[in-house]
């Protein structure tokens, strides 16, 4: 009896990691992912200099805890997808989180930034520290536009990324309001936003994530970051109008 | 058939049965992802529950405390006016209680480290003195609690309005209609805690109370007129297919290829401000109302059908409705959460609050019959707090 319990046990684990191990099913349908903005920086830095440098500047859900979390976090991942997709091209991710931090904090430090990494494209997470503290969506939009226009007179293409899609605080954090203002922004300087909440939730629809779940490993972390990755590099390299293999 | 609502006299039922239904959309738009609130207006306009609610509490705040403040003069009807804000009052704080019991459970059991970040809305818990005392004043206000504080504003604001109501009712119309346009002008709110502003500007807001309250007090007649030319009913009509089509584009991503809105109309009409009541979205509701006037009859014989019963009584006890549709809202979301957010556990659970609501309303109702206070046996001078219940 034992055995077999043990043996079930077995079975049961190497199913789980057999699962794991699968590339995840996470796909994004188009209208989700891309629009009509360009990212002119990217392409001629990608064409003419054969390189492609990317900061991402964002709060807490930019990174995952733990030693194995860095390496597993989305920006990681971005450098490793973009690095596979785009062969022969240089490419480095840098990641400068600033915790805590709302739109307002991290549009004061964008010149700094395109002064210190003279990225090609700047990778702008926020939002949703601004919805938590409830700053007023005016002063949240004030920030955004402060950031957005000193990264472009710095010479960099902006991808704007809004919050995650998280169901279990959907009655404690309104972060509607902010996403709103965020798509409004990024339409008036022409940049393209990644959706995180809308592809997110399409992913809690259709069943690729459950996002109710409470576990505390990594697994399900990692594996949400390694998508959102997949996604920003398809997005790079649509709206860099690139040639690209898988 | 005997007719299951008890009529006072002049009570319009389509007052409370429309109070009922925007009670039942509020409920269904406060439970976040749930595939029912697909049904709700918000989605085929641009105004949407709140608005309906506003509107009708003004009204019959007006039909009932304008007849005590008739009968037993300014004094005594302003007193029952505070009195309500009071116990509104009262309510909101027992719903923020709830609400801080739901983010500190979460707190202590949930540890998914992808929403680390999220996590810091705790940060309101470590602060118990600020959250505590800023909410008391209603200035700090969890998410999808904004209603009742406009409510309580609405209502402390009304005494003087309503005197003003039933002597000049024109001017106190135009006075209400200047504050709104002032608002535009030099943007004035009441402050809110951590920053910024109220989620419904009460200054703004206000335009949508007056104009119940002066609709009720005689509007509703000298509009009648205007209502039932065919033009006013053409001109709503294709506003409502306007903007439906418009908040369609919204949700619809493919539906943008087909309609597409010209630039210079795009800049006219975004953003829809909620908060400061956009003129498109008071507009929005003026469309919808003329045309439910025009084309439910105050005197339909459906509305005391038991058909419309169950939203009927919902609306005649639209505080205690409300607060429990909050608290649904909120005990739902828990339930998606912790057992499952399965398509068919979010119909489930919206049919379910639909019903606890009604028989909650059943049950008040039978609480109030039992207490003597029942509308059959009512005392001909105390007729204002049971005209259909309250304001």
């Amino acid at each position: 009896m034992r055995l077999f319990a043990a043996a079930a046990f077995a079975a049961l684990v190497l199913a789980q990691s057999a699962t794991a191990a699968e590339r995840p099913r996470c796909g994004v349908p188009d209208y989700l992912l891309f629009g009509d903005s360009q990212l002119k920086h990217v392409s001629s830095a990608v064409v003419t200099e054969k390189r492609l440098r990317v900061s991402v500047v964002g709060t807490g859900s930019s990174a995952l805890a733990g030693p194995d979390g860095p390496p597993s976090a989305y920006p990681a991942r971005l450098e490793a997808v973009l690095t596979q997709r785009l062969p022969g091209v240089k490419v480095t991710v840098v990641t400068l989180l600033r915790t805590r931090q709302t739109a307002e904090d991290l549009a004061k430090g964008m010149d700094k930034l395109v002064a210190d990494e003279q990225p090609d494209l700047v990778v702008w997470q926020t939002g949703t520290i601004d919805a938590i503290r409830r700053i007023d969506p005016d002063n949240f939009k004030a920030g955004l536009e402060d950031g957005m226009e000193r990264l472009q007179k710095g010479g960099a293409d902006v991808i704007l990324m809004n919050m995650q899609y998280s169901p279990r605080t959907e009655t404690m954090i309104a972060v509607g309001p902010y996403a709103d203002v965020m798509r409004v922004v990024a339409q008036h300087y022409d940049t393209p936003l990644f959706d995180r909440l809308g592809i997110m939730r399409h992913w809690s629809e259709t069943g690729a994530f459950d996002f109710y779940a409470a576990g505390r490993d990594n697994v399900l972390a990692q594996r949400v970051h390694d998508c959102i990755a997949r996604a920003i590099a398809a997005l790079v390299i649509n709206a860099g109008r690139l040639q690209a293999g898988q | 058939m005997h007719s299951p609502v008890v009529t006072t006299t002049g009570r319009d039922l389509r007052l409370d049965l429309f109070r009922g239904l925007a009670l039942w959309l509020i409920f269904l738009d406060h439970i976040p992802s749930n595939v029912v609130s697909w049904i709700t207006i918000r989605n085929y306009g641009f105004s949407d529950a709140a608005e309906m609610f506003i509107f009708i509490s003004g009204y019959t705040a007006a039909f009932v405390y304008g007849r005590a403040m008739n009968e037993r003069g300014f004094v005594i009807a302003g007193a029952r006016i505070l009195k309500r804000a009071w116990q509104i009052y009262v309510a909101h704080i027992f719903l923020f209680a709830i609400y801080m019991a739901e983010i500190s459970y979460v707190a202590t059991s949930f540890e998914n480290p992808l929403y680390a970040e999220e996590m810091n809305i705790l940060d309101f818990l470590k602060q118990p003195d600020q959250t505590i005392i800023q909410a008391l004043l209603l200035k700090f206000k969890p998410a999808n609690m904004d209603v009742l504080p406009l409510y309580i504003v609405l209502l402390l604001l009304f005494p003087p309005i309503l005197w003003l109501l039933q002597r000049a009712p024109t001017l106190a119309l135009l006075g209400s209609a200047a504050v709104y346009v002032l608002v535009w002008w030099f943007n004035f709110n009441l402050p809110a805690y951590p920053e910024g502003v109220w989620y419904f500007n009460p200054f703004a807001w206000q335009l949508l109370f007056v104009f119940g309250a002066w609709c009720a007090q005689g509007g509703a007649e000298r509009l009648g007129p205007v209502l039932h030319w065919r033009v006013t009913t053409a001109v709503a009509l294709a506003y409502i297919v306007f903007a439906a089509v418009v908040a369609l584009t919204w949700y619809i991503p493919g539906l943008s290829h087909f309609v597409h809105l010209p630039g210079w109309l795009e800049d006219l009409i975004y953003p829809i401000d909620k908060t400061n009541l956009d003129v498109l979205r008071f507009a929005h509701f003026l469309a919808l109302a003329a045309v439910t006037v025009r084309f439910v009859p105050r005197n339909s014989p459906w509305l005391s059908s038991w058909a419309a019963y169950p939203a009927i009584i919902c609306g005649q006890h639209s505080l205690e409705i409300f607060c429990l549709g909050i608290f649904l809202a909120f005990a739902g979301h828990f339930v998606m959460v912790e057992v499952s957010g399965a398509i068919w556990t979010q119909v489930l659970i919206s049919l379910l609050g639909i019903l606890i609501m009604i028989g909650t309303a059943a049950l008040i109702m039978w609480y109030k019959a039992i207490e003597g206070r029942g509308s059959t046996t009512r005392p001909k001078s105390a007729n204002a707090d049971l005209a259909g219940g309250e304001a």
